[in-house]
């Protein structure tokens, strides 16, 4: 593919960021996105200084109108879409199943599954015409398995699993591939708030074989892997890149 | 231009043919020097080294049945020898004996399971003798392994589900000697033992998403992925390219 265009939402930090930055080295023009209008165009000016193409475009993913004005403004600007990445998630509230609320629940529902589903849905609207592309959606550990006080943030990351094989499927004939990527403990903000203390977060990597943290650039360089023509005949696949903690 | 396995070491098992020969010319022209067992493909071996060696590349070929423990054990000792290390093992050998599972014979049956997982588990034991920081042991196991959409290969998938199992067992067992242990899962993929064409394809096609057969380059290039530094997070991990067989 010459010149190919990715798209990812989430970039602003963590995975989506260390995403943004692996395509940019690989000399893809890439749409940024993210809720954060400052951040956004700070990213992007790093990114260009790699010598590529970057736009930042802001969309909240869970609002279906930003939704279809970013991938309608990624294809203005650029003219296609090869590649999307959907990163944007939220690790929500933490805590026993008995103070979770309908409210929480929507909290976390609402970017990690509608955001996911929207982002799809307005990504294969250009892929499927177009007869080709690749989208890689972002798991966890917890798409696979339950954690005590990650009920919903388990529940959600299911929920990613399943959107992403049943695409796959519906996808497969038109020369589109679907697949995500189940990230275990990565360093990132996300990771702090979710354990909370430095001993909670030593305690989590006792937990994983490779006994470290991953760093966001080991879960971006399987992305770009997964995204690219390398990865012809995987689709419907689920890649755990985990340091071997749900191996077993 | 740097090659990601420059300076490596790679033992891959059953490489004279099909998928296993497509591993090993991929991870030569990544960098590494190659070492390919063979049981009875003295001349497909030999063509295999020959266009390693055509583009550039070290590799050597070692006869060794994977039902032959002591021939295992041999293979991983001479390709020490020959290099003077082993950094990436690929447990690529296997068999499968297409037929009902009532019409299969005692014989049969041993001969999936020695050289499936037997031969498996032996050549893993002598590589991880001379693994250091930053190992790899990468299996081919099946997409069969975690589900079986197609009939006639249930022993076949019963050898694949153990290689699966482990797997997983052995990533947390060396996970802190910095080794990392996977097993790349291939749907149905275009070979001499497996070809695309013929009437045992047929449903074999229909159970993939892409409507198609995999070639033995897509199953290659996920093994390099998974050799290369920049899976280094990635253990313990059913990769499956199966064209979405298993979606």
């Amino acid at each position: 593919m010459k010149d190919p265009v990715v798209l990812i939402t989430g970039a602003l930090t963590g995975i989506g960021r260390a995403t943004a930055f692996a395509f940019a080295n690989e000399g893809v023009r890439v749409v940024a996105s993210g809720r954060h209008d400052a951040e956004g165009h700070a990213l992007v000016a790093e990114l260009r200084k790699l010598g590529g193409e970057a736009e930042f475009l802001r969309a909240d993913v869970r609002h279906e109108d930003d939704v279809r004005s970013l991938v309608d403004e990624t294809v203005a600007r650029f003219g296609r879409l090869d590649v999307a990445v959907n990163t944007a998630g939220t690790e929500g509230k933490p805590g026993p199943v008995t103070a979770q609320s309908a409210e929480s629940y929507a909290a976390t529902f609402d970017t990690n599954v509608l955001g996911t589903l929207l982002s799809m849905k307005h990504e294969l609207r250009v892929m499927l015409a177009q007869g080709s592309g690749s989208i890689v959606n972002v798991s966890s550990t917890y798409g696979q398995t339950g954690g005590a006080g990650a009920s919903v943030y388990a529940a959600s990351k299911h929920a990613v699993e399943g959107l992403t094989k049943s695409a796959a499927l519906e996808a497969a004939g038109s020369g589109v591939r679907v697949n995500v990527v189940a990230p275990g403990p990565i360093e990132t903000g996300m990771l702090n708030r979710f354990t909370g203390t430095d001993e909670r977060k030593a305690g989590l990597i006792t937990t994983v074989p490779l006994k470290r943290v991953g760093a966001p650039e080991e879960i971006a360089q399987t992305i770009v892997f997964l995204s690219s023509d390398k990865a012809s005949f995987i689709t419907g696949a689920s890649f755990a890149v985990d340091g071997g903690k749900t191996a077993q | 231009m740097f090659k990601q396995l420059e300076g490596k070491v790679a033992l891959i098992t059953g490489g004279s043919r099909g998928i296993g020969a497509a591993i090993a010319k991929r991870l030569a022209s990544d960098g590494a020097n190659v070492a390919i067992t063979y049981a009875k493909g003295a001349d497909a071996a030999a063509s295999v080294l020959k266009e390693i060696e055509g583009a550039g590349g070290m590799a050597i070929a070692i006869q060794a049945d994977a039902a032959d423990a002591d021939a295992s054990n041999a293979a991983v000792e001479k390709t020490v020898a020959a290099f003077g290390r082993l950094d990436v093992l690929v447990n690529n050998v296997g068999t499968a004996i297409p037929k009902s599972f009532a019409e299969t014979t005692l014989e049969e049956l041993d001969r999936l399971i020695d050289v499936n997982v037997r031969g498996t588990l032996v050549a893993t034991q002598a590589a991880l003798k001379h693994m250091k920081n930053g190992g790899r042991i990468i299996m081919i196991g099946s997409s069969v392994g975690e589900r079986v959409m197609v009939p006639g290969l249930v022993p076949y998938a019963a050898t694949k589900g153990a290689v699966k199992m482990f797997t997983q067992g052995l990533s947390r067992e060396v996970g802190s000697r910095g080794i990392t242990v996977n097993n790349v899962q291939p749907g149905p993929i275009d070979t001499d033992l497996n070809p695309a064409a013929g009437d045992w394809a047929v449903p074999q096609k229909a159970a993939t998403a892409l409507d198609r057969y995999g070639h033995v380059e897509e199953v290659a290039a996920l093994v390099a992925f998974v050799a290369g530094p920049e899976a280094s997070y990635i253990t313990g991990a059913n990769l499956t390219v199966d064209g979405g067989t298993n979606a």
